[in-house]
């Protein structure tokens, strides 16, 4: 007999890898998705889009559109503005931001290419899209408004006039200080980094039904999104129909990564369309309409300096970011929120308190750019990382001893980041400690070495990082958003002794179901496979925020551990008035209430349930069995649960051709509790994949006139399993104490540092060279002019 | 609008038989008109892999091939091969691995590990990654893929589980 660990005990789930009940209906090819739902009567819509990034629009003759087979409904900007009310991006938090008001389709003037303006509804696709052809649509074209110093130059044509400028937010942090540190170092770096855009390029496109029900007033949307009960509110508030009349059914979501909870033009008049047609209306984009369509992320330009001492003690930094983030801020989350977290976690991981940054988020004639996942931290984590190489080789420091040197000690928590971030716990050395053993990284560097003398080019890179999970009201409610930050979960104990959760935060594969399961089992004392856990439906769950930010585990996971200890105690009661016994000399394991302390059975819970529902006249007179909880949990303590880790790229270069070979990936973790190993790893491998197209691969190329150029999936390349490394994973759990359950986010933390470790294995590769490079994805083009090649 | 064409075809073993607009691809035809929607499509060009089907013992892309030229064909989808338990195992220790998240490249994903194993001989993990070059998956990262296809690889090279040798060529169109 082996030492009895924690998972040895009855229903001890949590921290045990157990894979995902629901995963097997999608492995038969019965998945249910949006794209694959057909309603009775459905109809289909086709857009026909803007070829112009800037134009007015003259006029729209759809005249010989209208007669074509299958149309049932032409309709413009005119006509939906009749039933939706604009939408605006902003947030009040962000001072001074601005946005001009949106509409589903445009009335006068188009502001980027691929746009949507006019909606042709018809009986299938095929013939929607046929009658598009036949639309015609009169543009005058304007200057496209695309480069982000043109677009802040007062001589640029304005975007959109009444705003005055095409400048959307302009932020500050200024610690003080930083220009005597910076006068007086003895060591200064600096670098002007780019950021190309990419997007998320989900497998299943954005998918919408809407389904309006004239007779009863009520709309219900099969909607491909992470966040039902947000689009039920925008829905009901912009469509004037009462809340309680608006359903939104989230099914399985074929990728989503932040893309999909954000309103899109085309979903928001897909509900239109329903309603004028009374018919269900379906939107399925295609992939060309995803790349013209679906929110980008990133596009920053960062030029950023550190100041150090001799010994390599980082003093301070000065940043600047300007990013683009097309015609208008997005909805409801606005496109503030990147820049935002960019300028606010520089220089997260380290210990020193002086720090300058200045934000310039602006309007260009481009697809909207908003929240992807790892918000801004590839960004801020990029820039960090490669300024503290840099003064690692100023001061002729390894790259882990320049870190070890600078970064918060673990036992300095809890403290405050010169941006204002309250850090609870950290563990920056624990986990750059077990990287460095994991990866070998004596053995590598030895290897390095030898390679070098033999032509062949390895490059090793660390980043370290601070990941924002488990938002409070801080990040969204503050601002005026209507997004929640709290989460319910409903649990009751079936006649059979079974257990139904529906609980507010949502599946996207990544899991939530199978650890809300986990939990509930685990708290209440009943075998996992006697679980059923829903999500996404705003019908027949609580009302919460759903899943974003990283909140699903955090934030759902500890309202189902609280619901689940409230209806524990709900079933003690019960047994205790049937075994005439104390509540607290009972317990619950395996489905059995069972005496606390010896673990004998008493009664099984399948009977408490038969009793309670069928013979309650056999109960104690005034006992009242309450089977079913309702319980919500809204995040108190710290406005937000950081986490952090180190990830490590080992990479071979070939300097004649630019071609880069990535040879492993290594990640140390801490996202406090881990509730599912097997979930979590597979998390953190898909988020640094991500990550790793970023920096090799992924960009929305745009033209000077604002047409982007490979809109395709055989021009815009994503990281494709032959070009992909193992990676292996470590983790350091550090929990947090502001909940029960200690666990914190982790769906963002791979992202959030593989371009940053890739950046710094390329110039650590280059070093022979001379050659530095500071831009992602780092093309073969990209780093054969870094080499002087070309 | 073109007339309607006659297209007779065996999909997952039965025979079927509609009247289709000639421009109906294959995987709209296996979606939409016989409501496989195991089968998805992804890219619409042929490059994401979501939409892979059996087409007379080659593996295709449906989003490519268009229904009348599947006429007189034996299509197979995830469906039949689900349901007649030829990937079983892969399905399976696809499960155990967790090398799905979202799951909509998965059908696709599966086709491809069922050609590739269908060849002689136990791949390695470098030509399980060549052979999933043409599928792609935006959620997992691949490697639990690569795991789960490997390890079906050694059970079936071992004899751990039984399985009907079947030969399935790879990738046209």
């Amino acid at each position: 007999m082996g030492v009895l660990t924690p998972l040895d005990r009855p229903n001890s789930y949590i921290g045990r890898s157990v894979p995902r009940p629901n995963a097997k209906r999608l492995l038969a090819g019965r998945g249910r998705y949006v794209t694959d739902i057909t309603l009775p009567r459905m109809l289909h819509v086709a857009y026909v889009r803007s070829p112009y990034a800037h134009a007015r629009i003259v006029s729209i003759d759809a005249q010989a559109a209208r007669k074509m087979p299958g149309v049932r409904l032409i309709a413009t900007g005119e006509d939906l503005a009749k039933l939706c009310t604009p939408w605006v991006g902003t947030m009040d938090h962000f001072k001074g931001m601005k946005s001009p008001p949106q509409l589903p389709l445009p009335i006068d003037k188009v502001v980027w290419s691929g746009q949507a303006v006019v909606a042709v509804v018809a009986d299938t696709r095929a013939l929607a899209e046929d009658a598009a052809e036949a639309v015609y649509i009169e543009f005058d074209e304007l200057p496209a408004v695309v480069d982000i110093d043109a677009a802040r130059d007062p001589s640029a044509p304005v975007i959109s006039p009444e705003l005055g400028s095409n400048l959307c937010f302009h932020g500050k942090i200024d610690t003080g200080g930083v220009e005597d540190i910076f006068a007086n170092a003895a060591h200064v770096v600096e670098e002007e980094f780019h950021f190309g855009r990419h997007t998320a390029v989900t497998m299943e496109p954005r998918a919408i039904i809407a389904d309006y029900d004239v007779s009863e007033a009520k709309l219900t949307v099969h909607h491909a999104t992470q966040t039902p009960y947000q689009f039920q509110d925008i829905y009901a508030r912009h469509y004037g129909i009462p809340e309680s009349s608006v359903r939104v059914i989230a099914p399985d979501i074929g990728g989503s990564f932040g893309m999909k909870l954000h309103m899109y033009h085309e979903d928001m008049a897909v509900v239109g369309l329903s309603m004028m047609l009374g018919r269900p209306v379906k939107y399925v984009a295609d992939r060309i309409e995803s790349f013209v369509s679906d929110i980008h992320a990133r596009d920053h330009r960062v030029r950023a300096r550190m100041a150090a001492d001799t010994d390599g003690n980082i003093l301070a930094m000065d940043v600047e970011d300007v990013t683009g983030i097309g015609a208008f801020s997005a909805y409801p989350r606005t496109s503030v929120v990147e820049g935002n977290q960019v300028y606010r976690l520089m220089g997260a991981p380290y210990t020193f308190r002086n720090y300058r940054a200045d934000l310039q988020v602006v309007f260009q004639n481009k697809v909207q750019m908003s929240q992807y996942r790892a918000v801004g931290h590839p960004v801020a984590c990029t820039v960090t990382e490669r300024l503290v190489d840099m003064i690692a080789e100023k001061t002729a420091h390894d790259v882990f001893d320049i870190r070890s040197r600078n970064m918060i000690a673990d036992d300095a928590y809890p403290c405050t980041s010169p941006t204002g971030y309250q850090f609870e716990a950290l563990s920056h050395h624990a986990c750059l400690a077990k990287v460095k053993a994991m990866m070998n990284y004596d053995g590598l560097r030895a290897e390095q070495a030898e390679l070098r003398t033999k032509g062949i080019h390895r490059g090793i890179g660390i980043a370290t990082f601070v990941e924002i999970t488990n938002p409070g009201p801080a990040f969204y409610g503050v601002g005026g958003a209507r997004i929640s930050s709290q989460d319910g979960a409903i649990v009751k104990i079936t006649p059979a002794g079974d257990v139904h959760c529906s609980i507010s935060v949502t599946e996207l594969g990544q899991g939530t179901e199978t650890i809300i399961g986990q939990i509930v089992a685990e708290h209440l004392g009943v075998d996992r496979d006697r679980i059923k856990v829903m999500t996404g439906d705003t019908d027949t769950t609580p009302y919460g925020g759903a899943t974003y930010a990283c909140r699903g585990a955090g934030i759902g996971g500890e309202t189902a551990l609280q619901a689940a200890k409230k209806l524990k105690a709900n079933v003690l009661a019960v047994a205790a008035a049937i075994l005439q016994d104390e509540p607290d000399r009972l317990d619950v394991q395996s489905g059995w209430i069972v005496e606390a302390g010896t673990g004998q059975q008493r009664i099984e819970l399948s009977e408490i349930a038969r009793i309670a529902y069928f013979r309650s006249d056999t109960l104690p007179p005034g006992t009242q069995a309450q089977l079913s909880v309702a319980h919500h949990y809204a995040p108190q303590g710290y406005p937000f649960a950081f986490t952090n880790g180190i990830q490590a790229c080992h990479l071979e270069l070939d300097v004649e051709t630019g071609l880069v070979k990535i040879l492993k990936l290594w990640v140390v973790e801490d996202c406090g509790r881990v509730i599912n190993p097997l979930l979590v790893d597979e998390q953190i491998r898909g988020g640094v994949v991500q990550g790793l197209g970023a920096a090799f691969f992924e960009e929305c190329v745009y033209g000077d006139n604002g047409q982007l150029t490979n809109g395709s999936l055989a021009d815009y390349l994503v990281p494709m399993a032959v070009e992909m490394p193992d990676i292996e994973i470590g983790h350091v759990e550090t929990l947090t104490l502001d909940t029960q359950l200690g666990a914190k986010g982790v769906g963002e933390a791979g992202t959030a540092a593989a371009s940053a470790a890739a950046l710094n294995a390329i110039n650590d590769a280059m070093k022979p060279f001379g050659g530095t490079i500071a831009q992602v994805p780092m093309t073969p083009a990209r780093l054969l002019k870094a080499l002087g090649h070309i | 609008m073109s007339d309607l064409v006659n297209v007779t075809m065996t999909v997952n073993g039965t025979e079927v038989s509609h009247s289709i607009a000639p421009r109906i691809t294959l995987a709209d035809f296996l979606r939409q008109t016989l409501e496989l929607t195991g089968t998805h499509t992804g890219c619409e060009m042929g490059v994401c892999g979501a939409c892979l089907v059996i087409l007379d013992g080659r593996v295709v892309h449906s989003c490519l091939t268009y229904a009348v030229q599947a006429s007189g064909a034996a299509i197979e989808t995830v469906e039949g091969l689900s349901e007649r338990t030829a990937i079983a195992d892969l399905q399976e220790a696809f499960h155990q691995r967790n090398a799905l998240q979202c799951g909509f490249c998965t059908p696709g994903m599966l086709m491809t590990a069922h050609a590739l194993l269908s060849q002689p001989g136990v791949p390695t993990r470098e030509e399980i990654r060549d052979a999933l070059s043409g599928n792609y998956c935006r959620c997992t990262g691949y490697e639990a893929i690569v795991d789960a296809i490997a390890k079906v690889a050694r059970d079936r090279d071992a004899g751990v589980i039984a399985q009907a040798s079947e030969e399935v060529g790879a990738w046209a169109c």
